[in-house]
Formats: structure tokens, sequence, C-alpha cells
């Protein structure tokens, strides 16, 4: 690790750890509130022999990250909300043929135009697969700017390790707020990345095709079969923050720039006395389960709290089944949370034992 | 009698029957890209984009390194594929439906960025693998199942002229209209193939050939009377000529 920190926004943030992390093809679409990543790659981006690209559209930028992928070149885009239902039809399409890539999503309000402000209303869109057919992509929530470079700087290992896409669901806060980042070492390029499968021209060899098509009898019921085992195994991945819950009565479970001010609420209700903790998912696929339950198990109670009207705590309620249940505080998009907000929902979670 | 082979598939050509329909050009089509990859030694560094229709497995029969694109994206997925490969030869293969409707914006800013990609363009007046509908190309008076009473104007607008709309914009090196229709015509195609190719590797701009091809299934046609209709009524509608070449300017 390099010593310097710099203090730079969630977004830049993001853009850093790309370019750390090697990435050398970028394409994008203006939308907000995530412009500075496009604003800062394109500079950043040719200045190292890396391409950048503004699309036409989400639809274009997120097709042009599949051809990118499809070389076995580390590459990305990124957008908010609206755009990112746009690239789903791209995303699907990678599942498919199996292809790296990284998405960012700085989730704002919906549904619709909604609004600029932060959200998590994209929570079923990440983690259900928000595009056609059965598969599943990475999920990477930040909750502070050094997250936002280390969970992108990590996302390009990860898709290129389960040749998956990768989604990192950031929100309107976290992206716009700054703090010092501590930077890692660049990683050098990797002239092996994807070798036996990446297209390159034939050369000598087979043709290669990379494809989501199987018409054959059995050819799809196959390759579905494959990608299921494939998405067991990313359960290996699986991330999480746990603060304060060996002795906790109640526990909040609360991800990105939610799970962060959920800690401060839960840090001043500790000072007086309360028995409460907070579990942060980090991936939100694979969702952190067997931890979650084993918590349950334990006794612990729970308060799912989200911004957007519930969406997580379905997966919450699915971990600790048949063992506890969890109570939910949706807080609602258009507004910004703080620590004060959370206060009263937690202390009724605890009263309602 | 000692025989003498004058006439040989390109080995870059698989040695299989194609799935096309009898009396189908994208058979032909695909020869004429065969032949060219193998006359510009392309075969090994080229990558090439399938597309959605009758010709996504294009992949079958020309033995490349290929990637499948979602209906319309071949552009902006070849867009990503070129940037990342800079030493690369590509190129995408599409139909109308592809080109001119779903994926009319991919297409036009790709040529407007001057992407260093080579497009081929099959146009066949109607969506072939979903059974006939009504394409952007297709043309007045013509029945499809969707337009059974013959597209009209009044209501469904006119036949898009792709290779003209394409040859007015900047990043464009080489953009030719063509058919298959015969051995002039197909001599034509090659030429016009080849120098979209050429303006790829000489890194002047965006290539684009449009091809006027039968569809005899849809069109309910023989394929020889399939044929006729492109002289007799495409041709006059979607006229055959180079409509920009960069290297003849200045
Ligand atoms: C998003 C999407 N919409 C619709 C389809 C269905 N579809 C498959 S092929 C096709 C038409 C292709 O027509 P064209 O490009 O003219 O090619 P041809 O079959 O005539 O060669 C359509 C609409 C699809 N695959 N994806
Ligand atoms: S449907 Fe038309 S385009 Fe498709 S293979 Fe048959 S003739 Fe060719």
């Amino acid at each position: 690790m390099s010593a310097k920190r710099i203090f730079i926004k969630g977004n830049e943030a993001i853009a850093q750890g790309a370019l750390d992390a090697g990435c050398r093809c970028y394409f994008g679409y203006p939308i907000t509130p995530q412009n500075d990543i496009p604003e800062k790659l394109s500079s950043a981006m040719p200045a190292i022999g890396g391409e950048f690209v503004q699309a036409e559209s989400e639809v274009a930028s997120a097709n042009m990250l599949l051809g990118a992928a499809a070389c076995g070149v580390r590459a990305m885009t990124t957008s908010s909300s609206p755009g990112v239902s746009l690239m789903q039809e791209a995303i699907s399409y990678m599942a498919g043929s199996e292809l790296p890539g990284v998405i960012v999503n700085m989730n704002r309000g919906g549904p619709g135009l909604g609004d600029i402000g932060s959200s998590q209303g994209d929570y079923y869109q990440s983690v259900k697969g928000g595009g056609h057919g059965d598969y599943r992509t990475l999920v990477l929530a930040p909750a502070s700017c050094q997250e936002c470079y280390d969970l992108t700087f990590e996302a390009f290992d990860l898709a290129f390790k389960y040749r998956n896409p990768v989604l990192i669901l950031g929100d309107a806060i976290v992206g716009q707020m700054k703090e010092p980042v501590a930077p890692r070492a660049p990683l050098p390029i990797d002239p092996e990345a994807g070798a036996d499968w990446k297209l390159t021209g034939r050369g000598q060899r087979a043709p290669r095709i990379l494809k989501s098509l199987f018409l054959d009898d059995g050819a799809l019921a196959g390759q579905n079969l494959h990608l299921q085992q494939k998405y067991q195994s990313m359960q290996a991945e699986v991330r999480y923050e746990a603060f304060e819950t060996a002795d906790a009565e109640l526990i909040v479970v609360a991800f990105g720039s939610i799970g962060r001010i959920a800690k401060s609420t839960v840090r001043t209700l500790r000072a007086k006395g309360l028995k409460v903790g907070l579990f942060r998912p980090i991936t939100l696929f694979p969702f952190p389960e067997a931890e979650l339950r084993a918590l349950a198990g334990q006794g612990k109670r729970f308060l799912t709290i989200e911004h957007n009207l519930g969406q997580m705590v379905d997966d919450v309620r699915l971990a600790v089944r048949g063992i506890a249940d969890s109570d939910f505080f949706g807080f609602l998009p258009g507004n910004m949370p703080t620590p004060e907000d959370f206060d009263a929902p937690i202390r009724a979670a605890v009263k309602g034992a | 009698m000692q025989e003498q082979l004058v006439f040989d598939r390109p080995d870059v050509l698989a040695d299989v029957p194609t799935h096309y329909c009898p009396g189908c050009q994208h058979g032909v089509i695909h020869r004429i890209v065969a032949e060219c990859l193998e006359e510009f030694g392309l075969v090994e560094k080229t990558i090439a984009v399938s597309a959605i229709g009758c010709s996504v497995f294009i992949y079958n029969y020309v033995l490349v390194d290929t990637v499948e694109a979602p209906h319309g994206r071949a552009p902006a997925v070849a867009t990503g594929v070129k940037r990342a490969r800079k030493d690369a030869f590509v190129f995408a293969y599409q139909g109308d439906g592809d080109l001119a409707s779903i994926g009319l914006a991919e297409i036009m800013h790709a040529a407007n960025r001057g992407e260093r990609i080579s497009v081929i363009f099959v146009n066949n007046t109607v969506y072939g693998m979903t059974g006939g509908q009504m394409a952007p190309t297709t043309m007045i008076g013509q029945k499809t199942t969707t337009c059974p009473g013959g597209r009209c104007l009044e209501r469904e607008g006119g036949p898009m002229h792709m290779a003209e709309i394409i040859a007015t914009l900047g990043g464009v090196a080489y953009c030719a209209r063509t058919a298959v229709n015969n051995m002039k015509n197909m001599a034509q195609t090659k030429r016009a193939i080849r120098r979209a190719f050429e303006t790829q590797l000489n890194d002047e701009g965006f290539g684009f050939v449009e091809i006027l091809a039968t569809c005899p299934t849809n069109w309910k046609l023989s394929p020889v009377a399939s044929n006729e209709r492109i002289g007799k009524e495409m041709i006059p509608e979607f006229p055959l000529g180079v409509f920009k070449d960069a290297a003849k300017e200045e």
C-alpha cells in the first residue's frame, strides 16, 4: 500500500480503483449522481493508454463493455438507476456468454425518473438479476470512499475469476461524499488473463465463439446447470461487517450508506446501554445467509433498515427463516437520513421483544 | 483426362451445409466475406461480431473468433472489441431488422465516431428469422405478415435507405450498396467489401457495405424469381453504387 492517502469523492475513488486495478476500457453515458466517474476517466484513461468512449446511450455503453470483455480486457461501465435499467439487456447477455466486466450503479431514487438523491431501490434489480433469464451477478455494496476504491479494485479480479459480470451497488450518498482514501499499488496488466477463452483472433488455434445462444436439445439446460454451479461457488466470496453483534440482543441489518449511518445510531444507543449491534452485508450476492442464520441461532433478533420500501428484508427473512424474523424500517427515498432518524425505529424494535 | 481444380472453397469457410433456406443469399455473402478475409491474410487476426437474425450462426460457417451481440447492438459490441484490441481486424454482420430498426442508434454512432470496423449489412427487406414481418427496408406495396395489405407510405413510412444515410456521417471512410443477384454484381460486392476492409486496415475510418439479397421463404417466391426481384424491384428503389469513398475525395 502506498503511504500517501488521497482526499476524494466516492465516485472518484471508484474511477481510481478501476485505473489501479488495470481497467483499460471505460464506456459510459452521463447521468447524475455518477458523472464524476466518466469525467475523471475521460482524461485519466487515455493518459495511460486506455480507451474512453462516451457512448450514445447506456444500451451502447453496456454492449461496448460486452465487446471489450470478450477480448479479455479489464473494462467497466458506470451509471445510475435509469441507465442501469437500460444496461440489463447486455448484462444478461454477458452472464449468458460468461463475460467478465464491472458495472457500477450509483443508485438514485425511483421508480421512473424519480430524483437524483440517494436510494436503495435497485436492490432487487441488482441482486435478483434485472435482465431476462436465470442468472446472477456478484454484487458489492460500498459504505465508504475507501470501500468504493477497494471493492472496485477487487471487482475486476472477481469478474475474471468467475467469468461473470460484477455489479457495484453504491448510492448517491457514498458517491458524493469525500473522505481520505489509501490507494493500493497499481496492478500490472496481466497478458494471460482469460488466456483460454478470450478472443484474440484465432491465430493457429481453432476459432473461439462467445455466445449465449444454445439451441441444440439439452444444450441450454447444460449451460444453465453449469451457471448455477458457478453461482453456488460464489458463496466463497461472502463479505460483511459485524459491529458489536456478539452480545447484542437486537441486530440492525443494513447495507451501503444506510449501514454506515445505522452504525452511528447503534454506537449512540450502545453508549446509552442498549444491547444493539449492526450487521452490514458487503456482498449482496452472494448474501451472507449462513452468517445471519448463525446469529439467529444464538437467539438474536433483527431489524432491517433500508432506503426503500423493503427489498433486502426478504433475503434477511429467508436467511433466518424457521428461527427468527426481522422487523423492517424503510426510510423513504426523496429524503436524506441521519443517525437520529433511526433512533426511534431501533428503540421500538428493542422494546418489541 | 487429368482434372484441374480451378475453383475451391476458402479454408476459412467450414465444409458443412448451411442452415439457410434454398436460394437464400446469406451463404453467398459469407463466401465473399471469407474470400476477402483470406486474400487480405486476415483470418488469424479477425474478430467477428455476429448479430441477431438468420445470420447469427455465421460463426458456424466463417471460422474466425466471434462474439454474439444482442439484437441491433453489433456496432457497439464491435466498438468495444476494437477499442480493446486495436490490432484485431473487426467486422460485424447484420440484417436489416437488426441494423435499421432496433440497432439504428448503434450503427449511426459507430459510423459517426469513425470506429475502425467494417459492417456488412444484408438487406432482404424483411425480418427473416422471425417469419417475414415488416422491416424498415420493406418496400412500398410489399406484403409481409405485419403489413398484409402491403406497406403503405402514409401508415408505415417508406423504406429506409441506409447506405445513403450512413454516407452522410463524418467518420465514414467508405460506404457502398451492392447486390448479389448476378456474377457482375457479386464481383462488385467483393470489390466493395475489399475496399471496406481496406479502410479499416489503412486506419481511414468506418467501412459499410449494404448488400441487397434474397429471402425466398418470406417473399414467397422461388429462388429464381427472388433473384429476379432484386434486379426488377429492389435495385430501382435501392440504387447500387459507392456513396462515399474518403480516398477518392479532396
Ligand atoms: C431484443 C430482441 N427483440 C426481438 C428479437 C427477435 N428477433 C430475432 S431475429 C429478428 C429479426 C432479424 O431480422 P433481420 O435483421 O432482417 O435478419 P434476417 O433474419 O432477415 O437475416 C428478430 C426481431 C430478439 N432476438 N431480440
Ligand atoms: S428466412 Fe430468409 S433470410 Fe432466413 S435463411 Fe430463409 S431465406 Fe434466408
